[in-house]
């Protein structure tokens, strides 16, 4: 492992009258600048480091060897979907010419890139069985705000005013409330029930004509398929609302069942977990929206159009694609996003699936369910408990550790950390909410057997360990650059930025 | 199988530990009616050579043009360093750093970023970036209604020369939290936003007075006494900035007597390709008071259990994961690759070479409006002073001529008849370092030979 010791900050290695003049424009041609007002101009320098080109590029190097990353550790973080990150998606999204592309710039010079975008638009179309998509959300939630804003849209349309709660399972990703809270509408919570499916007596009393919508993710935050799924849809629909996937978890069901089929009327999509795109420490996303007839002329702006084949043999001299405009949707909800979407992080999903194709993208789904499922098998088997033990683990699945809690007071938080020192990222800790003591593990298609194999070892080890010396765990992890970090100090005496030199 | 490393004896030993016949088996939860019978619309796999080939001849077909287009996405020279460093696996392929032992590197150039900023807009607090310009505009104004709580009214004014998608992107996502927002007029003959303007609002609570500075027409606003008008009314100012122009122009934090308070921007012209519109980033920095109300991840120096520096994720109270339905914003991204970008664009750039990179953009901009006014039929607009970027009027609509413009290669600027058909045919140009005065001189020699035929005629 890399992981060295701390690294200083970049001003740290500042010298006044040191910098990376090789980047630097040559003196400017005119006197513009010399020529603005006096009360305009700034007066003081900003704070930005003076170092050379390699002062930067090896602090940066070295900071990112304090990483854990899907290239260097095996990353079983549920809910994230932590794949390989195919290098040849870049490769081809960092083409010059797609580069130098301005967003603004003639259709006529965007054809190729045009083209991309129309067949992405099309492929998601045809494997999550919606009508319509729409590109330009820039992650995850922003496709979640996109989709309750259309349901709301379709109601006011409807002249139906009165609708503006949201019902979500108790378990839901935090982003689902927060979305409904953002587009104006009041979340209600829906219990599920021990099996771990949502509760249905619980849901045909919390559905009446205040109802816009539901939330859900199927298979649930629970790493189990919501086998009521038409039953859920019927009663949310009869109630006059609509449904909404958030699709975190579409890489458990690609290619082997659409929401689409399953009643959802609008879902987004994490491009950056089931199409592979890089997570970046944190973004890029892209979270695009698709929507059934019902919903397709509220889509944000702008989409991909490709022009009708009956004009071009009328002999229409128009080029083949062009952006959708309000004048092509009138009713849409509106803009999202300074430009078109995160073109760069599409092109790079684009890139996957064509490599993938129709074989590729079922069996994504296939492996992915057969990891997590050999994965939850053998780690009860070496003695962890399972949330759901007589469910089929989905893409991913929750072991609970209240028996380690309560009889060796080690936490989830211990283990996730003890699994830092041993070479593996932590899963998700301490969601969904509703499981005491949770971890959350999705290890994906691209790991292979001996991997899942080795992570066992690990967890078998701190099982050991909990038992034998659970000081080990209280104290991990040992090995990285930093232990366990003061949270109620960084929130308590806020430090955000450098103060400058002493 | 691309991607899966999976053998056959892989798939018969896991099969067998989980107790299933096989892979179809652990779908037997799935309703079988609701099944995918056929994938035939989608096309078959590509290998990475094929794929490549394809994608090559995509670029080829769009080309490069020499693009005086700016209007929110600015070409700047990227150095090497920047992409080939961010690319990293460890950067590239890591997530959100939620296990902040496991992912110092992040944290710390987070950290970094965070006082970059601060210190460019000249604010005492940054986060860790937001989706993009148009959207941190949209998150500024909603964290207005949440920071003043003198106002009572949830309305806020916009300036009619703020970019008409940073409008947009405001208006759909704050209208449904029922905010309302007012237009202000700019001055027909200088394209800034006056206090004459300003004074229709006097008497009138509002929460928030927006600025953006340089304007959507890269004018030069009277930020000083915008600002100060504002406060005098309790309202508080939300600056929009170009990162670039800050190496010149006035921090928001020093705006009249007290400074802006919540500085956004578009932080795409840090080193972010133009790539078709993303990804960009957005910047938000504000000040200490109003930390809490801010969205988006921050992140916080602090000390591990054996008291050594190190750094995590902090005031994650505000957030989603947290605070669900009621958190600051549903947002639980931030752009943190291209931040890093933005990041180390700056820490090479230092504060000389942004100053060089402002200065030669604004001079090639004046070089470039000097050449094209210098032709018949083209005019100035505004009397004010630019940044890196005018309005033009042409003597003839706009579209056909851009479009004889791009058959010669130059992507002349943005037709601004469907934003601004009140200009006529106004066209907004920019050009920034990237520009030689060759580059400038073959625009003018195209658009004076694409005017000529009328004239003759």
């Amino acid at each position: 492992m890399s992981l060295g010791l701390r690294e200083k900050l970049i001003f740290e290695y500042s010298r006044p009258g040191r910098g990376a003049r090789g980047q630097w424009p040559g003196a400017p041609a005119g006197a513009a600048a010399e020529a603005l007002p006096a009360g305009l101009r700034r007066r003081r320098r900003p704070l930005l480091p003076e170092v050379s080109e390699l002062d930067a590029l090896r602090h940066y190097t070295r900071l990112s060897q304090l990483n854990f990353s899907i290239d260097t550790h095996f990353y079983p973080l549920g809910s994230c979907t932590m794949k390989y990150n195919p290098r040849a998606c870049n490769a081809a999204a960092m083409l010059p010419e797609f580069l130098a592309r301005h967003p603004l710039a003639p259709i006529e010079q965007g054809q190729g890139f045009l083209a991309c975008m129309y067949e992405l638009q099309e492929m998601l179309k045809a494997l999550t069985g919606m009508r319509g998509v729409a590109l330009s959300p820039l992650a995850g939630a922003h496709g979640e705000f996109a989709g309750v804003a259309m349901i709301r849209a379709y109601h006011r349309a409807r002249a139906d005013l009165a609708r503006d709660e949201i019902i979500v399972p108790q378990a839901a990703h935090g982003t689902n409330p927060a979305t409904a809270t953002m587009c104006g509408c009041v979340a209600r919570e829906v219990a599920v029930g021990a099996d771990g499916d949502v509760d249905l007596a619980a849901l045909r009393a919390a559905v009446s004509p205040k109802t816009a919508g539901i939330m859900l993710t199927n298979p649930s935050t629970l790493g189990v398929f919501e086998r009521r799924i038409e039953e859920v849809a019927r009663i949310v629909h009869e109630a006059g609302g609509l449904l909404y996937y958030d699709g975190a978890n579409l890489n458990a069901i690609l290619g082997k069942v659409r929401p689409g089929d399953m009643g959802f009327d609008v879902i987004h999509m994490n491009l950056h977990k089931t199409f592979s795109t890089p997570h970046g420490g944190g973004g890029p996303g892209a979270g695009a929206v698709g929507v059934s007839a019902r919903l397709l002329p509220f889509l944000p702006l702008p989409i991909v159009g490709r022009e009708p084949d009956a004009e071009r043999e009328r002999g229409a001299a128009r080029p083949l694609y062009r952006w959708l405009g309000e004048r092509d949707l009138p009713q849409s909800i509106g803009r999202l996003t300074g430009f078109g979407g995160n073109a760069g992080v599409l092109l790079r999903a684009y890139v996957y699936m064509r490599m993938l194709g129709r074989e590729g993208m079922r069996r994504v789904g296939e492996y992915a369910t057969l990891n997590a499922n050999y994965l939850s098998a053998r780690l009860q088997q070496v003695g962890f408990e399972a949330a759901y033990p007589q469910r089929r683990a989905s893409h991913e699945f929750i072991l609970t550790l209240r028996r380690l809690e309560q009889e060796y007071g080690v936490t989830a938080m211990d283990v996730a950390k003890r699994l830092l020192d041993l070479g593996f990222h932590a899963p998700t800790t301490y969601f969904p909410l509703l499981i005491s003591e949770c971890l959350l593990i999705e290890p994906t298609e691209t790991e292979s057997k001996q991997t899942l194999d080795a992570f066992i070892g690990a967890m078998a080890q701190i099982l050991r360990e909990a038992q034998e010396n659970p000081g080990q765990l209280h104290g991990a992890p040992h090995t990285l650059p930093v232990r366990r970090l003061d949270d109620v100090r960084a929130a308590r005496e806020l430090n955000l930025i450098y103060p400058g030199p002493a | 199988m691309p991607f899966i490393p999976h053998t056959d004896d892989d798939e018969r030993e896991m099969l067998s530990a989980i107790g299933a016949p096989d892979i179809e088996a652990l779908f037997d939860e799935i309703p079988p009616n609701l099944r995918v019978t056929s994938l035939d619309e989608l096309p078959a796999g590509l290998s990475e050579l094929e794929v490549m080939q394809l994608m090559a001849a995509r670029a080829r077909q769009d080309g490069r043009a020499s693009c005086f287009i700016g209007a929110g996405a600015y070409e700047h020279h990227i150095p090497a360093a920047v992409w080939s460093t961010i690319t990293r696996g460890e950067f590239y392929s890591a997530y959100t750093p939620y296990q902040a032992e496991a992912s110092q590197g992040t944290l710390q150039s987070i950290y970094e970023y965070q006082s970059m900023m601060a210190s460019l807009t000249g604010m005492q607090v940054s986060n860790a970036s937001l989706y993009d310009g148009a959207s941190a505009v949209a998150e500024a104004c909603l964290m207005a209604v949440r920071a003043n709580r003198r106002s009572k009214a949830a309305r806020i004014l916009l300036p009619r020369s703020l970019h008409p998608h940073y409008r947009a992107v405001t208006l759909t996502t704050a209208l449904n939290q029922g905010l309302a927002f007012d237009t202000l007029p700019f001055a027909r003959d200088a394209g800034h936003v006056t206090l004459d303007a300003l004074a229709a609002h006097d008497g009138e609570d509002f929460t928030a007075l927006v600025i953006q500075q340089p304007n959507f027409f890269g004018v030069i606003e009277e930020v000083d006494a915008l600002t100060d008008w504002a406060h005098a009314r309790e309202a508080l100012v939300i600056a929009v900035v170009n990162p670039i122009s800050l190496a010149l122009l006035k921090p928001p934090g020093e705006w009249g007597a007290k400074g802006a308070d919540i500085v956004v921007g578009e932080g795409q012209p840090l080193g972010c390709p133009l790539s078709s519109g993303g990804p960009y980033f957005g910047f938000m920095t504000t000040r200490m008071q109003h930390v809490r109300q801010m969205p988006g991840r921050i992140v916080g120096a602090t000390v591990d259990a054996d008291g050594r520096p190190g750094f995590s994720l902090t005031l994650q109270a505000r957030e989603q994961h947290i605070r669900r339905a009621k958190a600051t914003s549903n947002i639980c991204t931030n752009q943190g690759l291209l931040m890093l970008a933005g990041t180390l664009y700056l820490a090479l750039m230092g504060a000389q070479g942004l100053e060089r990179v402002a200065a030669a953009s604004m001079a090639r901009t004046e070089e470039l409006v000097r050449a094209l006014t210098a032709i018949a039929g083209v005019r100035r607009v505004f009397a004010r002073p630019v940044f890196h970027e005018a309005v033009l009027t042409l003597d003839r609509p706009v579209a056909p001529v851009l479009a004889v413009l791009a058959q010669r290669g130059i992507q002349g600027g943005l037709d601004l008849i469907d934003h601004y058909p009140e200009l006529g045919p106004a066209l907004l140009v920019c050009a920034t370092e990237t520009k030689s005065s060759a580059d400038i001189e073959a625009y003018a020699s195209a658009l004076s030979e694409a005017l000529r035929p009328a004239r003759a005629a």
